[in-house]
């Protein structure tokens, strides 16, 4: 050796693509199966979710909804990974990740009350298996990685999946959580959705690695980077992901590329950091229209369809929040009961004050 | 019985309920193959295999993630945090994740979680090892915070604290581990958490102390003795919540008190018994209560600890001052 090895990674690694915006199938190797019936549940799902988030935008700015981050072009993230994985595993979200434990089963008038600040909210019913969004940025993959190693010392083969954004990557409980799971070969996938902007920061100002997926290699994991647009690339890495975690192959770490069309939250100016060019780039890569188009030629979907589940989707939202408006409201004294098992006696005499 | 000291009764107290509950998991940073730094787990993932006692990456956030989750799956995580002053990289997952599972959920998750630490000065340990924190911790909602200040205590307590279904900082003198041996019973017993110990009875005063300074206070008590003077000790045992009872029943007979306390003096567990006093028994006290402690410093390094640490002849003083006053 003539020269000492001092060198960047800087090999790229490939972003997994399987149905174009056009909605051509551009990787037929890589198409996941999937039955027509379960064609058009993802896409019912997509269309539902779309129309429930613009409902939801109204409901908050009507008051009636508290804390809400938009997921509009999230779909084929947020659907297609909860899509891919089995009832009985394990959900760990971020907080704009609400689509996914509500289509894993948490009720969606729950949604709507953890939205309003209701402690009923994160009370999951049993048998779903899903924690509360995650207020804390990446807190929630320790909990995942927890979870997992929980089924791995059960011998179950449940796995696990948390979410966190580009943002999130930055944080040292993400390390701490790759680098535990790698070294026990925990059954959990890491799924980022880089939608470019932690809340107004850019990803040029997250890290300076090629990618997140290329995080991965530090760990000794797996990563991938896929189309966050793409339902179909979205589907296939989180199922060989959730195949090698039950086979005992460990931990994946998933990038996908995505966009929120809307700002962060409903107090937040997109106009401030981001361009209309730039917006209007990524509305024409829209997740739901690319596979409407692959599932038009398919003969699987119409336009009426969308406009029957639109129609559904808004009498679900109205009916849901009504429900959310009707529950009777949290008290003092309920909530010092929810502190322990059995209140101490001190703060049972704290009662005393909120009669 | 047994002659135990505290690190040995630790030890017990976790071999006891592994064998009992297979749902206890013990880990941390060197606490499986060698036991911990201190040896406190040592021999345990040889008894009870590598499943149950793990070593785990250095990562303190990762150790108190791991126990939320793991305590989410039904388990019942004990997970040493190597020295206090490491808690700090961890305190999202502690009084942030863990302490507030059970309620955000509504009582659908919770955390059964004990964090043991060691804490505590007197040992000429690097910096950061050796602070008290418990009142940091203390303030936090949803955590029960005990400090044992001797073998019999440390193991009923641990036991207790393996076995409440939240979740509870046990945290362990330093100088403690090795100081003394004591009669331990064997197998299962609990102390519960949340209930003070008078250790010495007296009438003219009464000492609040817990973890090593109930044993400088002992040897106030010892000093004061000789001039006369009769000093209750109460070793509170758990210092969140404080059993204001036990300190109100001494007051009433003694109707002087001082609290000492191993950590900076403001804002802490001392503050808290004095409020906690002043609402139950202010028309018992003769005298204010004043609080032995160090100054609201840092922790220094270890060529002065000795000095900034409380002592047998400070207590006395403040005695003094409660009796003349």
């Amino acid at each position: 050796m003539t020269k000492v090895p001092y060198e960047v990674y800087t090999e790229e690694v490939e972003t997994l693509s399987v149905l174009s915006p056009d909605g051509e199938i551009v990787n037929k190797d890589l198409l996941p199966e999937l039955s027509d019936d379960q064609l058009k549940e993802i896409m019912y799902r997509m269309v539902f979710t779309r129309t429930w988030d613009d409902r939801a935008v109204n409901l908050g700015r009507q008051g009636r909804l508290g804390f809400y981050a938009p997921v509009s072009g999230q779909e084929a993230t947020m659907i297609g990974s909860e899509f891919a994985l089995e009832k009985d595993d394990f959900v760990c979200p971020g907080y704009r990740d609400m689509p996914q434990i509500v289509w894993h089963g948490l009720p969606l008038y729950q949604a709507f009350l953890y939205s309003r600040g209701h402690q009923h909210g994160g009370q999951i019913p049993e048998g779903v298996n899903v924690l509360m969004p995650q207020i804390i940025i990446g807190a929630q993959i320790l909990h995942a990685m927890g979870i997992a190693m929980g089924y791995k010392l059960k011998k179950q083969k449940q796995v696990v999946i948390t979410y966190t954004g580009d943002g999130g990557s930055s944080e040292g409980d993400f390390y701490e959580g790759l680098n535990f799971a790698g070294v026990y070969k925990l059954p959990v996938i890491f799924f980022v959705q880089n939608n470019g902007y932690a809340i107004t920061t850019p990803f040029s100002k997250q890290t300076a690695a090629l990618s997140i997926a290329h995080k991965a290699v530090a760990a000794g994991i797996t990563g991938v980077k896929v189309d966050g647009m793409d339902v179909f690339a979205v589907i296939k890495a989180v199922r060989d992901a959730a195949e090698r975690a039950r086979n005992g192959e460990g931990a994946t770490l998933i990038e996908a590329v995505t966009y929120r069309f809307r700002p962060h939250s409903l107090s937040d100016d997109a106009t401030k950091y981001r361009t209309k060019e730039e917006e209007g780039e990524w509305n024409e890569k829209d997740p739901i229209a690319r596979l409407a188009k692959y599932l038009e030629k398919k003969g699987l979907w119409t336009e009426e369809d969308t406009a029957r589940v639109k129609e559904e989707a808004k009498a679900k939202v109205n009916e849901q929040i009504k429900k959310a408006e009707q529950t009777e409201k949290m008290t003092i004294p309920g909530l010092i009961d929810s502190m322990f098992e059995h209140t101490p006696h001190d703060l049972e005499e704290q009662k005393a004050d909120f009669k | 019985m047994a002659q135990m000291n505290m690190k040995e009764a630790i030890r017990d107290a976790i071999r006891v309920e592994l064998s009992r509950d297979p749902n206890v998991v013990v880990f941390g940073e060197d606490v499986g193959h060698v036991g911990g730094v201190f040896r406190v787990t040592e021999g345990l993932q040889k008894e009870f295999g590598e499943e149950r006692v793990f070593d785990t990456p250095l990562a303190e956030s990762a150790i108190g993630g791991l126990a939320v989750g793991l305590g989410i799956q039904g388990f019942r995580p004990i997970a040493e945090i190597q020295f206090v002053g490491f808690i700090f990289e961890a305190l999202d997952q502690m009084v942030v994740q863990a302490a507030r599972m059970r309620y955000r959920s509504g009582g659908r998750y919770n955390s059964p979680i004990v964090f043991r630490t060691p804490y505590g000065g007197g040992v000429k340990a690097a910096e950061l090892h050796t602070d008290a924190l418990e009142g940091l911790l203390a303030q936090s909602p949803g955590i029960k915070v005990v400090v044992p200040s001797n073998p019999y205590d440390a193991k009923g307590l641990l036991i207790s604290a393996i076995r409440d279904n939240d979740p509870v900082f046990f945290m362990e003198h330093l100088n403690l581990y090795h100081a003394f041996r004591a009669e331990v019973p064997e197998g299962d017993y609990t102390v519960e958490i949340g209930k003070a110990n008078v250790v010495r009875e007296g009438s003219d005063v009464t000492i609040i102390a817990y973890g090593m300074m109930v044993h400088t206070a002992a040897k106030a008590a010892e000093e004061l003795e000789k001039n006369g003077i009769k000093a209750e000790i109460i070793d509170l045992r758990t210092v969140s919540p404080i059993d204001i009872d036990t300190i109100v029943a001494s007051v009433k007979k003694t109707n002087r008190a001082i609290v000492v306390q191993e950590a900076q003096k403001s804002s802490g567990v001392a503050a808290e018994v004095i409020a906690q006093i002043n609402e139950k028994a202010i028309l018992h006290l003769e005298a204010p209560v004043l609080r032995v402690a160090p100054p609201d410093t840092v922790y220094p390094f270890a060529q002065i600890e000795d000095a900034w640490l409380p002592t047998p002849a400070r207590i006395v003083e403040a005695v003094n001052k409660v009796l003349n006053f």
